[in-house]
Order: C-alpha cells, then sequence, then structure tokens
C-alpha cells in the first residue's frame, strides 16, 4: 500500500497527490509515468509524474477528474493508501544541446510540462512556458512555472484571465516575432498537441510531444498502447511516452483512446451509484 | 491385477453449452474412485519411461500406486517432493507429449491418465489436509527471484527449502505470472494459484509486488543490495504483431491484452471490476497455440456469436494441446484451417468490420519442419468480424536485457543460459521463456528448478 502524504486541490476539477513511493521516488525523471490501482478491485491506469523528490521518498502526481478511477482518487484524503503505485516506467525526457526551449502545457498538461520546464530550466537553458486553460478559475501551477521559466504566457480560450486564445496562437506569435527554438515540448489533449505540431512543422523545429494512450501494463506486455510514428508500430509504454510529434499518427492516437467511452460512462454511472450509497446511508 | 480397459476412466466435464457461458472449470475431476479406478491401469513398469518424460522427474509409477491403493495423502508428497505445484501441472501439462507419451499403455490404447491423476492427488490434498511447514533453518544468504511465474516460483521454492532468503520480484500488482494474466480461470482456477503462492510465502519467500526490474530497480542494485544471486524468471511478454495493413484500428488486440484484461483484471465481471473489455459479435483469433484456443473460448464465454481461429497451417500443424482444440471445438469454435489474413478493415470510425484473408495451401517443409504455408492465388476473402486478436506468439521482453550489461542474448533477445541456468554474466542465472521463448509452464518449472541447485551451489562454492 501507498500513502497519500499531501493532497491540493489545483481547481476544482483537478488534484494533486503527494505519494509515499521511496523506490518510484529514487529513479523518477521528468517524461516518465506510473501506473496506479486506487483499490483492489481497481483498473491500472497511467499517470505521469508531475514531481518527485528523492530525500522525501514521494512522487506526486496530477489528475484530472475524468473517469471512474479519478474520480474515486479525487475523494481520497491524505492519509489514505493506494492499493498499487508502480514505477518509473517509459523513457526520461533527453535534452542535450538544447539552448533555447518553449515548453507548452494544454489544461492538465501542464502538470505534465511542469518537471520538463524546471529540468531544463535547471539546465540553464531559456525557457519559455505557454500554458493554456479554457477559462480562468481552472489555471494551475501558474506561480511554479513562473519560478522555472523566463517567459510565462498564460492563455484562456474565453479570454477570462484577459488573454483570449490557444497556446498555439502565442506560440506561432513567438516564433513570427522571430524566437528562434532549438526544441518544442508540448503536452495536453492530443488535438492541442497536433495543433501545435502543425505551428511548428513550416519552421522545422524539433518538437516533443507525451503520449498518454490506453495500457495495462506499461512494460511492453499489452501492446493496447500502440502508437504510429512514422509509419511504423510504438509502443507509448517502452518506446516513449516522448515521440516526435511530426511524425505522431494524432487521428489514430485520438480514435484509439476513445476506444471505451462506453464502458468509462457505464463504470463512472456505478461509481456515481456507490458514492450515492455511502452519502445516502 | 491391474485395469486392463484400453481407455482412460473419463473425467467428468462441464456441457460444452453450459460452460461457454461461464468461467467456471471445464473440467470437473476425477471422484476418489474415478482416481482409483484409473491408478488400477498402470503397470508400474521397472524402467518407469512416463518419468523420463517428466520435465521435473515426478515418481510417476510411484505416487501412482498409492493412489491405487487409497493413499492420497502420500501420493500428494510423493509428487511434492520433485514438483512443488502439482495442482496446476496436473491441469496444464501436456501430458500427451511428455509422461503420457512415453506410457506402456499407450502403445495398444490410452496411456495412464497421468495428469489427471496428479490433478486429483494434488485437489485431494488441498480439501483434505492442513499442510503443515517445516520451515528450514535459514541460513543468512539472500537471493532474488525475478518474475513470478512458473519458472520464478518454483526456483524460489526450492531456494526457500534449502534455507535461503528469497525475495521474489514481481512487476505486476499481483504474484503469479502467465498463471494469472495468461491462463483463464476455466482452465486454472486462480483461487489455486493464489493457495500455491501462499504455501511459498508460509515457507518464507517474500514477494515484491509493483518492481520492475530494469526500471523500478536494476540487477546491480539487486546484488549492491546484498543478494549473492539473482535468477531472472521473467516469461515472454512482448507481444508479436502480424504487420499488416488496419493492425491499429479499434478492435485490435494482442493476445496478451485480451486475456490480461479477462484474467488478470477480472474484465469479465465489468463493471464489478473497473477494467472492461470488448468483445463483438464476430471475433477472429489468428494463431493456433493455446493462447489462441484460451482467447477464443475466452470471447465465447464474453458472448461472442462467432468466434473464429484463423490459422494459415491446417489442423495437424497447430501448436495447440489437442485436448485444448477439442474443448474448443465442443464449444462451438470455428476452425478456419489453412487462412491467413493479410489486411484488417475499418469502418468509417475506425473500428474494425472484417478481416481480408487469403487460403494456404501447404508446400515443402520449412526450417521448423512443418509444411511451409503458400497463399492461393485468387482465393482471397472477408471474414465478417468486429473483433480481432493476434495470437500469433510472444517474445521476452527487453527491460532486463537493456539495463543489464554483460548479459548475454541470442537473436530473437532470448537470455543465454545453460542448462543449469547459468549466464554470462557472474551469479546471474535465468530460466523458463525468458529463455528459451515463450513454452510451457512444466519446462519453466524445471529450468527454475535447475537453476535453484545450481544457484545454492554457486553461493557455497563463493564460501
Amino acid at each position: 500500500m501507498y500513502k497519500i502524504l499531501r493532497k491540493e486541490k489545483l481547481n476544482s476539477q483537478v488534484t494533486l497527490l503527494e505519494i509515499d513511493a521511496p523506490f518510484v521516488a529514487r529513479k523518477a525523471e521528468p517524461g516518465q509515468f506510473v501506473i496506479l490501482r486506487a483499490h483492489e478491485e481497481g483498473e491500472r491506469i497511467p499517470l505521469t509524474i508531475a514531481d518527485y523528490d528523492r530525500n522525501r521518498g514521494s512522487v506526486t502526481i496530477i489528475f484530472q477528474e475524468v473517469g471512474a478511477t479519478t474520480r474515486l482518487l479525487g475523494n481520497f484524503e491524505a492519509g489514505d493508501k493506494l492499493a498499487d503505485f508502480c514505477g518509473p516506467l517509459g523513457n526520461p525526457s533527453h535534452f542535450d544541446g538544447v539552448r533555447k526551449a518553449a515548453v507548452i502545457g494544454g489544461g492538465l498538461g501542464t502538470a505534465i510540462a511542469y518537471p520538463q520546464a524546471k529540468k531544463l530550466f535547471n539546465m540553464g537553458v531559456d525557457v519559455d512556458v505557454i500554458i493554456g486553460f479554457r477559462s480562468k478559475e481552472l489555471i494551475i501551477l501558474e506561480e511554479e512555472m513562473a519560478k522555472v521559466s523566463n517567459n510565462l504566457y498564460v492563455t484562456t480560450d474565453d479570454g477570462s484571465n484577459g488573454t483570449r486564445g490557444f497556446v498555439s496562437d502565442i506560440l506561432k506569435k513567438r516564433i513570427e516575432e522571430g524566437e528562434r527554438y532549438d526544441v518544442v515540448i508540448a503536452i495536453g489533449p492530443p488535438i492541442m498537441m497536433k495543433v501545435v505540431c502543425d505551428v511548428t512543422r513550416p519552421h522545422g523545429i524539433k518538437t516533443i510531444v507525451s503520449l498518454n494512450p490506453i495500457m495495462i501494463d506499461g512494460t511492453g506486455m499489452c501492446g493496447g498502447c500502440r502508437v504510429t510514428v512514422g509509419g511504423q508500430t510504438k509502443f507509448a509504454c517502452v518506446d516513449g511516452p516522448d515521440f516526435d510529434g511530426h511524425l505522431v499518427d494524432f487521428e489514430e492516437l485520438m480514435r484509439r483512446l476513445s476506444m471505451y467511452r462506453e464502458h468509462e460512462k457505464e463504470c463512472l454511472d456505478r461509481h456515481e451509484c456507490r458514492l450515492g450509497g455511502v452519502l445516502d446511508g | 491385477m491391474a485395469n486392463m480397459s484400453s481407455k482412460k476412466v473419463p473425467i467428468p466435464e462441464q456441457d460444452p453449452q453450459v460452460r461457454s457461458r461461464n468461467f467456471s472449470e471445464v473440467s470437473l475431476g476425477y471422484t476418489e474412485e474415478m482416481a482409483v479406478e484409473e491408478a488400477q491401469r498402470c503397470l508400474n513398469c521397472k524402467h518407469k519411461p512416463c518419468m523420463s518424460g517428466c520435465p521435473v522427474n515426478v515418481r510417476i509409477p510411484e505416487f501412482i500406486t498409492l493412489i491405487a491403493a487409497g493413499e492420497f495423502e502420500k501420493a500428494y508428497e510423493t509428487i511434492y517432493e520433485t514438483n512443488s505445484l502439482p495442482a496446476i501441472c496436473g491441469r496444464v501439462c501436456p501430458q500427451e507429449t511428455q509422461c503420457e507419451q512415453k506410457c506402456v499403455r499407450g502403445i495398444k490404447g490410452e496411456p495412464v491418465a497421468i495428469g489427471r491423476l496428479e490433478r486429483f492427488a494434488a485437489d485431494w490434498y488441498m480439501k483434505n489436509i492442513q499442510r503443515t511447514v517445516v520451515k528450514t533453518p535459514r541460513n543468512g544468504k539472500r537471493v532474488a527471484v525475478i518474475g513470478s511465474g512458473p519458472a520464478g516460483l518454483t526456483c524460489a521454492g526450492d531456494l526457500a527449502k534449502m534455507g535461503y532468503d528469497v525475495t521474489v520480484f514481481e512487476a505486476f500488482h499481483k504474484a503469479g505470472g502467465v498463471l494469472v494474466y495468461g491462463i483463464p480461470e476455466f482452465r486454472l482456477p486462480k483461487d489455486l494459484v493464489k493457495k500455491e503462492i501462499e504455501a511459498l510465502k508460509n515457507l518464507g519467500v517474500e514477494i515484491r509486488t509493483n518492481m520492475v526490474i530494469g526500471k523500478t530497480l536494476t540487477i546491480d542494485e539487486l546484488f549492491e543490495e546484498g543478494y549473492e544471486a539473482v535468477f531472472i524468471g521473467s516469461g515472454a511478454g512482448l507481444p508479436t504483431f502480424l504487420g499488416i495493413p488496419g493492425e491499429n484500428l479499434n478492435g485490435v488486440y494482442s493476445a496478451n491484452e485480451f486475456l490480461t484484461r479477462i484474467n488478470l483484471m477480472k474484465a469479465y465481471t465489468f463493471p464489478q471490476s473497473d477494467t472492461p473489455v470488448k468483445c463483438g459479435r464476430n471475433v477472429a483469433v489468428v494463431g493456433g497455440g493455446n493462447v489462441a484456443m484460451d482467447a477464443a473460448r475466452s470471447a465465447k464465454r464474453l458472448g461472442a456469436e462467432n468466434v473464429y481461429i484463423v490459422y494459415r497451417r491446417s489442423e495437424k500443424e497447430m501448436p495447440a494441446r489437442v485436448e485444448e482444440i477439442h474443448h474448443a471445438k465442443e464449444e462451438g469454435i470455428i476452425f478456419k484451417f489453412l487462412t491467413n489474413p493479410f489486411r484488417i478493415l475499418g469502418d468509417d470510425k475506425g473500428w474494425v468490420c472484417g478481416m481480408e484473408c487469403v487460403n494456404m495451401d501447404l508446400g515443402e517443409p520449412d526450417a521448423s519442419g512443418r509444411r511451409r504455408p503458400v497463399p492461393i492465388e485468387g482465393s482471397e476473402h472477408v471474414i465478417d468480424v468486429d473483433i480481432a486478436i493476434i495470437a500469433i506468439g510472444t517474445s521476452p521482453n527487453p527491460l532486463i536485457r537493456s539495463t543489464t550489461s554483460g548479459l548475454d542474448t541470442n537473436k530473437w533477445g532470448c537470455i543465454v543460459a545453460d542448462e543449469n541456468g547459468s549466464t554470462s554474466r557472474e551469479g546471474v542465472f535465468a530460466g523458463g521463456d525468458a529463455v528459451t521463448g515463450a513454452a510451457t509452464v512444466i519446462l519453466a518449472m524445471g529450468a527454475g528448478k535447475n537453476a535453484a541447485k545450481a544457484m545454492d551451489e554457486y553461493i557455497k562454492s563463493k564460501g
């Protein structure tokens, strides 16, 4: 069992949990992920590592309450325990030779982009961070990102924070203004990553995306996480999760992510029932 | 006087119509009377040919004689001396190519039902006897076992019996390896596996789950932590795909994924368990081994109307056990022999809607000694399916070999080890599918056993 050391609600839908997992913390690097199970009957879900503290032996995960498991996790409190927490899985991100980088986070993707920005910034790289949310109330990690970037741009779809637009708009503007990025790191919903790739492609800017497809084991066993990259089938768990965004088949990725949509709803309904039952009882 | 019936005493089974809709065990096992009657068919040959067919040298005539005499507890103990997982072997060993193939009674009729008798002894013992654990005095030396499948469990059990402090590292959240993620409940009830693992824990074996060796820890770190020898029994878990167009459509599974969802994650109880599995109306399973049979029979149990086995050679070349093919046929699985898929078709939403196949003819024998299938021109046709499951084999996971320097592997990614499990790295032993590529439970157990002995000798030689 893996104890929750700290819980923080980052906004109405996004929660941070710091988990006591010394073996994972010892090896964790930006870009890697864990597989967890909330309870004994639970499904295995992959979550990218948002932060880690080797001294404290803890790993931080940040998730949005969208499915049955994440909804349940959102109800956990500090002191509660997770049934399983396995990792670190996948390959760490590599940033050799980068001098100027743009790190882009879309919504929850900001949580995954944070350790990458932090690592780059601590390596002495000139980092622009561009993060986008649907509206002002949903903004997360603004202060944290400010500390690990040279320039921080925060945008909202509805303009409620004063800057209306998408992350890709800001990136495009920066590039057009003459900013020369060695690398762009884009993490967020597949459609956002795809649009960012469309912006950088004509300029030939290397663009790294972090993929989080459906998987079970996270060690190369199930093949559920296969993605087409440059015409070849790759397993996101062992070959990624970072890939060259210009080569990723995003249409296929989005399609495969929707494979269990009906089941997800059924499962969620059942959990609502369970939670409802607890409240009624 | 021996029972001279030329046939085995039939074993009661669930009716095919009924069982193809549930996940309970197919075979119900012998009663005491049936077991005694079958045991009496054994001629107790002096030269014991059956034993030469057993990878773990179970003293077969001896335990069968004890069953014939009604001494069931002693029969079990005789098996257990050389085989630490009899309830499992009695169910999943391919006896027809091992012990039973060598049985003298098989010359003029059916061989003695050694597998069924082994299973009977194990089940009888589990039901009637409270196992007393005799813990060997600890010798204070630590050994690590990677993987908790048949090879790892056997190796761990033998080392614990010798007095070692054994830690088993398992990547999944549950111990058992292929016994829990691969082989379905209806062939091998998971309660049995759990009991065998509990028995190992009672011997003092520590099992640490969620430990991916190569990621969470490396083999070098295990030595740094004070383990004196390491056994790698990490299996062959990497699925092979066909490499044909359409394989990444929604609704295409590797058999590994399909079976893991069902067996390990209990997707057949969804939404009781949180993990879903898709099972359409028409399911095609590509492949001809036991894993293909398991996937097809599982799909049927999930409610599929038509389940096809698509296999490019003929029935004769099928690597699956005869018993599994027989059970699959009884349950209504449709076999499409000499049929090879070359494209999976998708609908406008990206879901599987068909499998394009070509009929095959058998030509000259290939490197495997089996006749090579060649496509028949003009025989292209479409099978109407909405789920496709690829069960054409697995290979060892690269996570360990890629993080362990000095560990030799062959061109298939299998770890190179001798018959004692010794590898190119001092103190590192390996066995089971990680060495041989996908094979059987019992061969993995045999390898685990040999390695345990070699590890003991190695540690003693170090002083």
